[in-house]
C-alpha cells in the first residue's frame, strides 16, 4: 500500500494547492489516505489516524491536499469524520475497484449467477436499510442475517409469482431465450440451501451467495459480524451507509432509469409492492402511523 | 426428463381447418395439466432409472418409496423448521426393508437415501426439476417453455442445520386437488370424518383424518409466511385490515378446530375402547394419534398468533414513532429491488451490476515482488503436530491423610454393627465392646449409630440394598463414661430387594 502512496507524492506536489505545502504535509495527507484504505481500522483505535482526521477538519489546505491525493489515486472521498474515518471508495475503473469476475469465478460464464451475486448485494443493502429514513439517518445501524436476506427476496419473488398467477400470465420462460426470463424466477428457482458432505452451505445456493456477499462486505469494513444465528448475523457500519447512499443507490437507479423503468418518485417512502397501493390510501385516511408524514 | 415429443409431430394448421389449440385461453388449461403431469415425472423416473444403479434393485418400488418419503416430510414439517434428513431416512427404512427382506440393511439405507436425494435432485445446481412444454402464443406462434419445480426443498434451520420441506407441487402430487380454499376444505374433511366415525367406518375415517392433517400443515405454512413478512417491515403488511382479519380468522379457526377435534378425539376413544375387533381397535388408536397431532399443531399455531400483536407494536415503536427526518434517502426496496425483480434477466443484470460495482467498496490490489516470492516458496512448511503440544508432567503433592479414623477402624466398627436382623442391641453394649478393641473405636460406633437414627431409606431403596442399619430411641438414658444421651437400640432391618426392584421398573 505504501508503494501507491509514494508514487502519488510527486503528483500532489504538482497540484496547485497553496504555497505553504511542504513534503511533510504531502506525506501526512498521503498517510491519511492510506488509513482510509484500511476500511476496518477505526479512528478511535489509532491515535495517529485520529490526529490526522482532526487536522483534515481544522486545516482546509491540508484537507484539499488529502482530497487531491485520493483523487489522484483513483479514489472518491465519501466522508471524513470521526465516526467513519477517511471514508474513501474506488472510482470507476480504478485499480481499487472490485470486479465481478474476480469476486466469483462462475459469473463470467453464467449470466444467471452474475445476476444472483449482484442481487444478493442489493438485497443485503435493502434489508439493512429497509426504509428511506434508515438510509438517511446517520445514527441508524442496520441488522441483517443471511437467512433473513434470502427469505426477504424469496418473499418478494413469491408476491410476483402470485401476481402473475392472478393475472393468468404464463411466466414459464421460453426455452430458447434465457435472457428474457423474469429476473425473480432465477432466485426463486435456485435452492435456498442443501446438505453437503462437510456440513457447509453449498456455494451455489442462495444462502451461500448471500453469505459470500456479507463476508465480502465484512472484509470491506461495511459490516460487522455479531453472531452465528440465522446463518450469520451482521450489523452495518457508517461506511456502508455512505457507500450505499452516495454511490451504489444512485448508480443503480440511474441504470434503471436508462432502461425506461421509472420507479415511484412522488417522494413518499413506500416499501409496499405495487399491488398494495389501495391499502395504503385506506391506511393513510385512518390516521394511523402508516402514512408518509 | 419429460420431453413433449408428441407435440413436435403435430403440424401447425394456421390457415384452414380446426386448430389443435384455438388460443391462449384453451392452452392455459392444457399448460396447467402439463405442469401437473410433469410433477409426477420424477417419481416415474425413479423406477425407470433404478435399472442403471449398480446392483439388482428391480425388487424395490421406487415410486412407492418416493411417495412415502413425501408423506413423511409433509407430516414432519414443523411450524418453524422442516423435517430432519436422517429421521426421514430412518422412517423410510421399514418400508424399504419390507420390499426386500432378504437384502442387507446397508442396501436398504442406500435405496432410501437414493430416493430422497433424487427427490431433492441433488445433482443439479438449482436442486430442482425442469420440464419443457409448448404453448401457442396469442399471435399463433408455437413457444416452448421451461417449467421449473421442486418436490422436496432444503431450507436452513436454526443452528446452521438443513431441513426438508415439501413444496406445494409435491403436496399436490401427493394428495391431489389440494389447491382449494384451505378452511372450507378442512371443514369438509372433518365433517366427513365425524360421519365416518359415527358409522363405525374407521378405515375411511383414518384416510379423512390424514387429509385433515395435511390441510392443517398447509394452513400453518400460509400463516408462517404472512407473519414472517410482518416481522420484516411494518409497512409492508396491511396491519389495519388484512393482518388483524387474518389473525382473527386464524384464531377463530384454531378455537373451532380445537373444539371440533377434541370432540372427535372423545368419539374415537370411545370407539377404540368399545370396539371388539382388534383391527378396529388398532385403527382407532392410530386415529387418536393423528388427531392428537392435529391438536398439537393448532396449539402451536395459536401461540404464534398471540405473539403477532406485541411484535407489531414493538416494530411500530421502532419504525413509526422516531423523529421524522427532513431528507429523504433512496427507498432501496421500493425504488430498486422491487422494480428490478420483474425485469427480464438481461435488463435486470445491468442494474445489479451497477449496484455491485459501486456498492462493494474497494480492494487494495496485491503487488508481488520476486524476492518475496522466492522467500515464500523456499520456506519449509510448518510441521503440524497431530497430537498437539506435549503435556507438562503434573507436579503432584501427597496430601497428608487427615482422616479421623483409619480404614481398619471403619472395618472393625462395620463388623461390630453387622447385627443379626432379629437381635438388635443397646448402644451401651456396643460401645463397651468397641472400647475393649480400641479406645478410639467407640467414637466411630457412636457416630454410625447416631446416623442410623435417621436411616437413608430412599438411597437404600434406589440402590436395591438388602438390609439397612437403624437406631431407635426408647427413652433409656445412656450410661457411659464418655458419651451422654439416649441409649439407642441399634438393629438391622431386612429389605425386600426383589419387591423394590419390581416397584422401580413399574414407576419408570
Amino acid at each position: 500500500m505504501t508503494e501507491h502512496v509514494d508514487r502519488s507524492e510527486p503528483e500532489t506536489g504538482a497540484a496547485p494547492v497553496s504555497a505553504a505545502v511542504t513534503p511533510a504535509d504531502a506525506a501526512d495527507a498521503a498517510r491519511l489516505v492510506a488509513f482510509g484504505l484500511q476500511p476496518k481500522l477505526l479512528p478511535a483505535r489509532d491515535q495517529e489516524y485520529a490526529d490526522l482526521l482532526r487536522r483534515y477538519r481544522e486545516d482546509p489546505p491540508f484537507a484539499r491536499l488529502a482530497d487531491a491525493v485520493a483523487t489522484g489515486l483513483g479514489l472518491v472521498v465519501l466522508e471524513v469524520s470521526p465516526r467513519a474515518g477517511m471514508a474513501v471508495t474506488a472510482a470507476e475503473d480504478s485499480v481499487f475497484a472490485v470486479r465481478m469476475g474476480d469476486y466469483a469465478r462462475r459469473t463470467s460464464a453464467d449470466s444467471g449467477d452474475r445476476f444472483l451475486h449482484g442481487l444478493a448485494h442489493l438485497a443485503v443493502a435493502a434489508l439493512a436499510f429497509p426504509r428511506p429514513e434508515d438510509l438517511a439517518d446517520d445514527g441508524y445501524i442496520g441488522r441483517v442475517t443471511v437467512n433473513g436476506v434470502d427469505a426477504f427476496v424469496r418473499q418478494a419473488c413469491r408476491r410476483l409469482e402470485e401476481r402473475a398467477a392472478e393475472q393468468g400470465e404464463n411466466t414459464d420462460p421460453a426455452s430458447d431465450a434465457p435472457g428474457l426470463e423474469a429476473a425473480w424466477r432465477i432466485w426463486a428457482r435456485r435452492s435456498a440451501t442443501g446438505a453437503t458432505k462437510d456440513a457447509r452451505r453449498p456455494a451455489a445456493s442462495t444462502t451461500g451467495i448471500v453469505a459470500k456477499a456479507v463476508a465480502f462486505l465484512t472484509d470491506s469494513g461495511f459490516l460487522q459480524r455479531t453472531g452465528d444465528d440465522n446463518g450469520g448475523t451482521y450489523r452495518t457500519t457508517a461506511r456502508y451507509q455512505l457507500q450505499v447512499r452516495d454511490m451504489a443507490g444512485g448508480a443503480a437507479l440511474t441504470e434503471l432509469l436508462e432502461l425506461g423503468v421509472v420507479p415511484v418518485t412522488d417522494g413518499t417512502p413506500s416499501l409496499l409492492p405495487a399491488e398494495d397501493t389501495d391499502d395504503l390510501e385506506l391506511v393513510a385516511d385512518a390516521g394511523l402511523p402508516f402514512h408518509a408524514s | 426428463m419429460t420431453s413433449p415429443a408428441s407435440t413436435d409431430s403435430v403440424p401447425p394448421q394456421f390457415s384452414a381447418g380446426p386448430r389443435p389449440a384455438p388460443g391462449p385461453a384453451a392452452d392455459e388449461g392444457l399448460a396447467r395439466r402439463l405442469r401437473a403431469l410433469a410433477c409426477t415425472a420424477p417419481l416415474h423416473d425413479l423406477d425407470a432409472r433404478k435399472a442403471n444403479l449398480a446392483g439388482e434393485y428391480s425388487v424395490y418400488g421406487m415410486a412407492e418409496i418416493a411417495l412415502a418419503a413425501i408423506d413423511l416430510v409433509t407430516l414432519n414439517m414443523d411450524f418453524d423448521t422442516g423435517a430432519d434428513h436422517d429421521q426421514i431416512v430412518a422412517r423410510l427404512l421399514p418400508r424399504v426393508a419390507a420390499q426386500a427382506p432378504g437384502r442387507p440393511a446397508a442396501e436398504h439405507e442406500r435405496v432410501a437415501r437414493w430416493v430422497l436425494e433424487n427427490l431433492i435432485n441433488v445433482g443439479s445446481v438449482d436442486r430442482g426439476f425442469r420440464a419443457v412444454y409448448g404453448t401457442f402464443a396469442p399471435d399463433g406462434t408455437y413457444v416452448r417453455r421451461d417449467y421449473d419445480f421442486k418436490l422436496i426443498e432444503e431450507v436452513p434451520g436454526p443452528g446452521g442445520t438443513v431441513y426438508l420441506r415439501t413444496t406445494d407441487e409435491a403436496v399436490n402430487v401427493l394428495v391431489g386437488a389440494l389447491d382449494t380454499d384451505v378452511t372450507s376444505a378442512q371443514i369438509a374433511a372433518e365433517v366427513k370424518l365425524e360421519v365416518l366415525i359415527s358409522r363405525g367406518r374407521l378405515a375411511d375415517a383414518q384416510l379423512a383424518a390424514e387429509q385433515a392433517r395435511y390441510r392443517t400443515v398447509q394452513y400453518s405454512e400460509t400463516l408462517r409466511r404472512a407473519l414472517e413478512a410482518t416481522r420484516r417491515n411494518v409497512r409492508a403488511v396491511d396491519w389495519l385490515n388484512a393482518v388483524p382479519d387474518m389473525i382473527a380468522e386464524a384464531l377463530d379457526h384454531v378455537a373451532d378446530r380445537y373444539r371440533h377435534e377434541n370432540a372427535i378425539l372423545t368419539n374415537i376413544r370411545r370407539a377404540r375402547d368399545e370396539s371388539e375387533e382388534p383391527e378396529h381397535k388398532r385403527r382407532a388408536a392410530e386415529l387418536v394419534d393423528i388427531v392428537k397431532d392435529c391438536i398439537r399443531r393448532h396449539t402451536q399455531l395459536q401461540s404464534r398468533l398471540l405473539e403477532a400483536g406485541p411484535l407489531f407494536r414493538a416494530e411500530q415503536d421502532r419504525q413509526a414513532f422516531a423523529t421524522p427526518l427532513t431528507t429523504s434517502g433512496t427507498d432501496l426496496y421500493g425504488h430498486l429491488l422491487a422494480p428490478v425483480l420483474p425485469l427480464p434477466l438481461q435488463q435486470a443484470i445491468r442494474v445489479t451490476d451497477a449496484f455491485f460495482a459501486h456498492g462493494t467498496g474497494l480492494r487494495t490490489p496485491v503487488s508481488v515482488r520476486v524476492g518475496d516470492l522466492v522467500d515464500i516458496l523456499l520456506t519449509p512448511p510448518v510441521e503440524r503436530e497431530h497430537l498437539g503440544a506435549e503435556m507438562p508432567e503434573p507436579d503432584l503433592i501427597a496430601t497428608p491423610d487427615d482422616s479421623r479414623f483409619t480404614e481398619e477402624q471403619l472395618a472393625a466398627a462395620t463388623d461390630l454393627l453387622d447385627l443379626e436382623h432379629d437381635a438388635p442391641r443397646r448402644l451401651s453394649g456396643l460401645l463397651a465392646e468397641a472400647r475393649e478393641q480400641d479406645p478410639d473405636l467407640p467414637y466411630l460406633v457412636a457416630l454410625l449409630a447416631v446416623h442410623a437414627a435417621s436411616p437413608p431409606v430412599g438411597t437404600a431403596y434406589r440402590q436395591g440394598e438388602r438390609k439397612l442399619l437403624f437406631a431407635v430411641d426408647d427413652g433409656t438414658e445412656l450410661d457411659d463414661p464418655e458419651f451422654g444421651g439416649a441409649d439407642l437400640i441399634v438393629g438391622t432391618a431386612l429389605l425386600d430387594a426383589a419387591g423394590m426392584a419390581a416397584d422401580r421398573t413399574e414407576a419408570a
